[in-house]
């Protein structure tokens, strides 16, 4: 399972900036794209989500398996929308022009397609970012300037123990499984649901019983280092804000102001072509 | 109530956050409504909410959620995620009841407790806040969010009902009980 995107030391110009820069650059970027229905904003964001992806030097094939799962999930979602709800595009954008009827209640409409396709690159506008966020971020950086910005330090720490662990308790679940598998239970998507359930559940008992382990271990080890006795602790990868990255926060912010006030400058969040 | 950050709940929120993720992957997918499946994991958020509290319940939820996203598909669902706190949240509200680690989860009142919270959680969660962000994030169609919500609450609470519900009552006897003597007839 090398499927999961993990951070690259590389030497880009957004591998440079401080990780609660791109950590708030994420979150602002997310919530633009989750307000705003404006076309035009959209496509914007979609091309210096592209420009950014590739000025961060992210390989095609750290990132292809998950993309193309992304795209099979959209097919999915929107095929979906059409059917439960094949006028929602006209009910939005208020007319109805029609290309083809396609059976019973079902007739293709311009302005459904429209509207689907804004949704799909509403989806694909978060996607360039949370790839270059994941490969462009160092996970004990960003815990130390997470804490450098005020945030407690061990609200901080306690991100970073996760994404330091998501490697460890991957292998525990694969060498379960494996162990699973060899006793003869059948993991594959054959038999039928109950069964499978049952089988997933031979996993999770032990996984979830060595986590718990885990988790005092790790703890007790913390205590005995007497973490969380004093008010601070220092960071051995602690980065000063610098330049760049006030330019950065002061961009995004700027960016997040101007797609609010264009997309409700006329008083509503979509664009329409059609009137 | 009282509910403190000490190191075990800044090491539970880490590493159990870290265990959602990658059960992210266990699910057993429903075929009737496309992008809803059957998860394993909420059972693992249950039970870690029902042991250490709210705030490793809806930590766990929120950034499991979203970090597990991100990981295996590449984009976030903020309107799916909050729902994920909330529930953290809510059944972790009832954790000092449950006396998980105290060895209190063996009784059928606590068992029927926490199932009825785990489905109020679920309710509030999955029909009611997950649907209304769809709606206000993406303008998806009502009917077809509040289909996928409801599939989503009735997959979760059996999947907690089930396998949440065994996992405590067998954690629950193993770290509560005292010995393993039998007092002799």
């Amino acid at each position: 399972m090398s499927r999961l995107i993990s951070y690259e030391k590389k030497n880009t110009p957004v591998h440079k900036l401080s990780g609660f820069t791109k950590l708030l650059f994420f979150i602002v970027w997310c919530m633009a794209s989750a307000l705003t229905f404006d076309t035009r904003i959209l496509l914007l964001m979609l091309v210096m989500g592209l420009a950014i992806y590739k000025i961060s030097d992210v390989k095609w094939k750290q990132v292809s398996t998950i993309f193309k799962a992304v795209m099979f999930f959209m097919v999915i979602n929107l095929t979906c929308i059409f059917f439960f709800a094949p006028y929602q595009g006209s009910a939005i954008y208020g007319t109805r022009t029609e290309i083809v009827h396609m059976f019973g209640n079902y007739t293709l409409t311009r302005e459904q397609l429209f509207y689907e396709f804004n949704v799909f690159i509403k989806y694909f506008t978060v996607v360039p970012a949370v790839f270059i966020f994941l490969t462009t971020t160092d996970p004990s950086e960003l815990a130390s300037s997470l804490n450098g910005i005020g945030v407690p330090y061990s609200i901080s720490y306690s991100l970073e123990i996760a994404l330091r662990y998501i490697p460890d308790v991957q292998d525990e679940f694969r060498r379960i499984k494996n162990a699973q598998e060899a006793r003869g239970i059948e993991m594959s998507n054959k038999g039928r649901l109950i069964d499978r359930v049952k089988n997933v559940a031979t996993i999770i008992f032990p996984l979830l019983f060595s986590t718990m382990e885990r988790i005092d271990v790790v703890s007790n080890a913390m205590e005995l280092r007497g973490f969380g006795k004093k008010k601070k602790r220092s960071w051995y990868s602690k980065k000063p804000l610098v330049f760049a990255d006030y330019a950065v926060i002061a961009f995004i912010v700027v960016f997040f102001v101007a797609t609010m006030v264009i997309t409700y400058a006329d008083g509503s969040r979509y664009f329409n072509p059609f009137v | 109530m009282k509910f403190k950050i000490g190191i075990k709940e800044v090491v539970a929120m880490g590493i159990g956050t870290a265990l959602f993720v990658v059960l992210t992957n266990a699910q057993i997918p429903l075929i009737v409504v496309p992008n809803t499946a059957l998860q394993p994991r909420m059972a693992i958020l249950a039970f870690l909410s029902a042991v250490f509290g709210p705030i490793v319940g809806a930590v766990v939820g929120l950034l499991g959620h979203a970090l597990g996203d991100a990981l295996f598909y590449g984009s976030v669902w903020w309107s799916w995620v909050i729902p994920e706190g909330v529930v953290g949240l809510c059944i972790g509200l009832f954790a000092n009841r449950f006396a998980v680690k105290e060895g209190g989860f063996v009784n059928s009142k606590n068992i029927i407790l926490f199932n009825v919270v785990q489905i109020v959680a679920n309710a509030i969660a999955w029909i009611l806040v997950a649907p209304v962000l769809d709606i206000l994030m993406f303008a998806e169609p009502a009917n077809k969010v509040f289909a996928q919500g409801a599939f989503a609450f009735l997959g979760n609470i059996i999947v907690i009902g089930i396998l949440g519900t065994i996992l405590l009552i067998a954690y629950s006897k193993i770290v509560g009980g005292s010995n393993n003597l039998q007092k002799e007839d």
